[in-house]
């Protein structure tokens, strides 16, 4: 098994026609995702190299079946993208869109717990369950079947993890990039419950870094509900307090959200972290020996 | 995006949310004038700079000229204004080397019965916009909330529908405030959020919020900073940006589409993506160099960035070797050879340069380096690559 996605899971992708939406929707097809659809609001009724193109959400799950989508939609409308992947009964909506103000997430955030469906990001790379299902922007070919189930609030970071487990023979079982955002959909403990309860999964790299609270939520929760290997990796240590680095919410702001105070949280939670983005395959192994 | 305090001032005016009477100088003799527009009898000369801790900051090599100036007439206006404008500002947040103060707002003085703090943040760890009041006003906000975190009441409030009247008459008890000043507190707590709503901020702080001896509740502060995500729905923001107070080689990366953030160390570093370009600067510091820069050249970097990126790490006299880090996902390592290649031809490499290339079309991208004139050290790893740069630069 895995999570959240598999080679069952029907794909459409919502700003299909934009040259992003197009080129990942190939990508992801060419991966072998089943990709169904795309929509764009007033181009329903083409196609992209074959793949049909809707003016809603709503038609084009009707039309094929879709439960998954990746939303490639410029940032002022992705929120409404988003709310209307929702209400067409979407069960996992991966928003790649970089620059989302933060206030519509709040909004959206709100609507998406308070239903069944999944949102991975935004800001993020998607999620991939190697062989059988690739929903966003990652290099499909360093992925692996295998053991280990990687989440990351970072994506090159996390390409250079898989490669790293994938050199250890190690593989992945579901990789999900939760995005770089202040309000992302998907927490890492929605993710350890998941990963906890997934038969594939022997083990879990988690891979944070500076701004919020989110690794240490997490460490707490692998300390009272993880019965599986944990490892770690926290970037940013060296990173000014008061600056953004690179993502929204990448920040240490009034003196919260160190790299220092996160990887100890993780430690006392008995999980073996990384101390450089090259040990992070090292880690899980070490991790998975106790 | 952050703003003045002035520009923030006249955004609360118009928002319902109560400031003083005050005027922007930029000579001694407008901050004169701007006493007299006033009428006095006492007036304040606030210099304007992105950073807080004025009140309580000095300028550099004249320790008695502070931040915050008393003037109780129009000379003494014009001698604070005098002692402040054009001369560099150090507070706790500007760092040792200050901030220049090119402007000045003169405001008019008030009968302060009460300094209370308020600000409103995002709380993360909910997903929603918390307001934060305290009785400690005028103080550093962490320390309180370090020391004394009991003395800070949050109230979570809904953007669509704003802070309801009940949440409003919590913190009042809270604050011990009654009668006629939480009557002022109803109007003006409400009128912060939607502000904050409204107006996409990231933060809003008002310290301190004062209550007068008659009880009208008044922002003597206001510390702003935009959501930079939302300013496309504000475009007449854009005029209260004030380039002065922005790093100029971060101003530059920003044009190019290039994230950067400038630092202290002697190793510039090139890389692509976030989490990846603040682990190769973690990385350099484990194998004892100092990295001189966050720089994250996005997944789909091409010659011009690349180009722009050498340009501006090599114009920091500090930086006496680059790291170039590349994990080619969508990017390919090809693009990123051929972009180096074009850069040095261009820009010029006169200090050591480290390249650790890997991910898609790295073997042709390797040998596009091998073959060019680039003087390249080759790393197979990143640890290899921290370490090589690290011994190039000698440190």
């Amino acid at each position: 098994m895995s999570i959240l996605i598999d080679a069952s899971t029907k794909v459409i992708c919502q700003g299909i026609t934009g040259s992003a939406g197009k080129f990942h929707t190939l990508g992801c097809r060419e991966y072998g995702t089943q990709l169904v659809g795309g929509v764009t609001p007033g181009k329903g009724g083409q196609n992209v190299e074959g793949i049909p193109v809707f003016d809603t959400v709503e038609e084009a799950v009707a039309e094929t079946g879709a439960d998954a989508t990746m939303i490639f939609v410029p940032p002022p409308f992705t929120a409404d993208a988003i709310l209307e992947a929702l209400d067409a009964g979407i069960k996992v909506i991966a928003a790649i869109t970089e620059g989302v103000p933060v206030i519509d997430m709040v909004r959206v955030y709100e609507k998406v717990r308070a239903s069944d469906a999944v949102l991975i990001g935004p800001n993020c790379p998607g999620l991939i369950t190697p062989g059988q299902c690739k929903i966003g922007i990652m290099p499909g070919y360093i992925h692996n079947p295998g053991k280990v189930g990687v989440m990351s609030r970072s994506g090159t970071l996390t390409y250079e993890a898989v490669w790293q487990t994938s050199a250890l023979g190690l593989g992945q079982s579901t990789c999900v990039g939760l995005g770089g955002d202040p309000i992302v959909g998907t927490s890492f403990i929605d993710l350890l419950k998941r990963y906890q309860e997934d038969d594939q999964t022997e083990a879990i790299l988690m891979i944070g870094e500076i701004g919020g609270s989110a690794e240490e939520e997490a460490a707490a929760f692998v300390k009272e509900h993880v019965t599986k290997p944990v490892a770690a990796f926290i970037a940013g240590r060296t990173a000014p307090p008061g600056k953004r680095m690179g993502h929204a919410g990448a920040i240490i702001s009034g003196g919260k959200g160190t790299a220092t105070e996160k990887v100890a949280a993780l430690e006392a939670a008995g999980i073996t972290v990384a101390p450089t983005p090259a040990d992070m395959g090292q880690a899980v192994v070490d991790a998975m020996k106790g | 995006m952050k703003i003045h305090e002035y520009q923030g001032k006249e955004l609360f005016r118009q928002a319902g949310v109560p400031v003083l009477d005050g005027v922007v100088a930029t000579t001694p003799d407008e901050a004169a004038a701007a006493y007299e527009k006033l009428g006095g009898p006492i007036a304040v000369v606030k210099a304007q700079i992105h950073a807080g801790g004025r009140g309580k900051g000095t300028i550099i090599d004249n320790p008695k000229q502070h931040g915050v100036v008393l003037a109780k007439s129009a000379d003494e206006a014009r001698a604070a204004a005098a002692g402040l404008l054009g001369k560099k500002l150090v507070t706790i947040q500007t760092g040792p080397a200050g901030q220049t103060v090119n402007k000045v707002f003169v405001e008019a003085g008030c009968d302060i019965a009460r300094e209370l703090y308020l600000g409103i943040v995002l709380d993360r760890a909910v997903a929603k916009p918390v307001l934060m009041v305290s009785t400690e006003g005028g103080m550093e906000i962490e320390t309180v909330a370090e020391k004394t975190p009991e003395l800070i009441h949050k109230e979570h409030f809904d953007p669509a529908v704003g802070l309801e009247a009940y949440q409003v008459r919590k913190l009042c008890k809270k604050l011990g405030i009654s009668g006629a000043a939480a009557k002022a507190a109803a109007k003006f707590m409400p009128a912060m959020c939607r502000f904050y709503v409204d107006s996409d901020c990231e933060l809003a702080e008002v310290n301190p919020l004062v209550i007068t001896g008659d009880n009208q509740m008044i922002a003597l502060d206001a510390k702003i900073t935009f959501d930079n995500n939302a300013l496309f729905r504000h475009p007449d923001y854009t005029d209260l940006r004030d380039l002065a107070e922005e790093e100029e080689s971060e101003l530059r990366a920003g044009n190019a589409g290039l994230s950067y953030v400038k630092l202290e160390g002697n190793i510039g570093c090139l890389v692509n993506g976030a989490g990846l370009a603040m682990s190769t600067m973690d990385i350099i510091k484990y194998h004892g160099g100092q990295p001189a820069n966050f720089l994250d050249v996005g997944g789909s970097a091409n010659t011009e960035q690349v180009t722009e990126a050498f340009r501006i790490l090599l114009s920091d006299p500090n930086v006496k070797g680059v790291l170039v880090n590349i994990f080619g996902g969508i990017a390919r390592c090809t693009t990123i050879a051929g972009a180096l290649i074009e850069a040095s031809k261009t820009v010029g490499f006169n200090v050591p340069l480290v390249v650790r290339l890997e991910g898609t079309e790295v073997e042709e991208g390797r040998k596009m380096l091998a073959e060019s004139d680039v003087n390249v050290i080759n790393a197979t790893d990143i640890t290899d690559a921290a370490k090589k740069i690290v011994a190039a630069t000698g440190v």
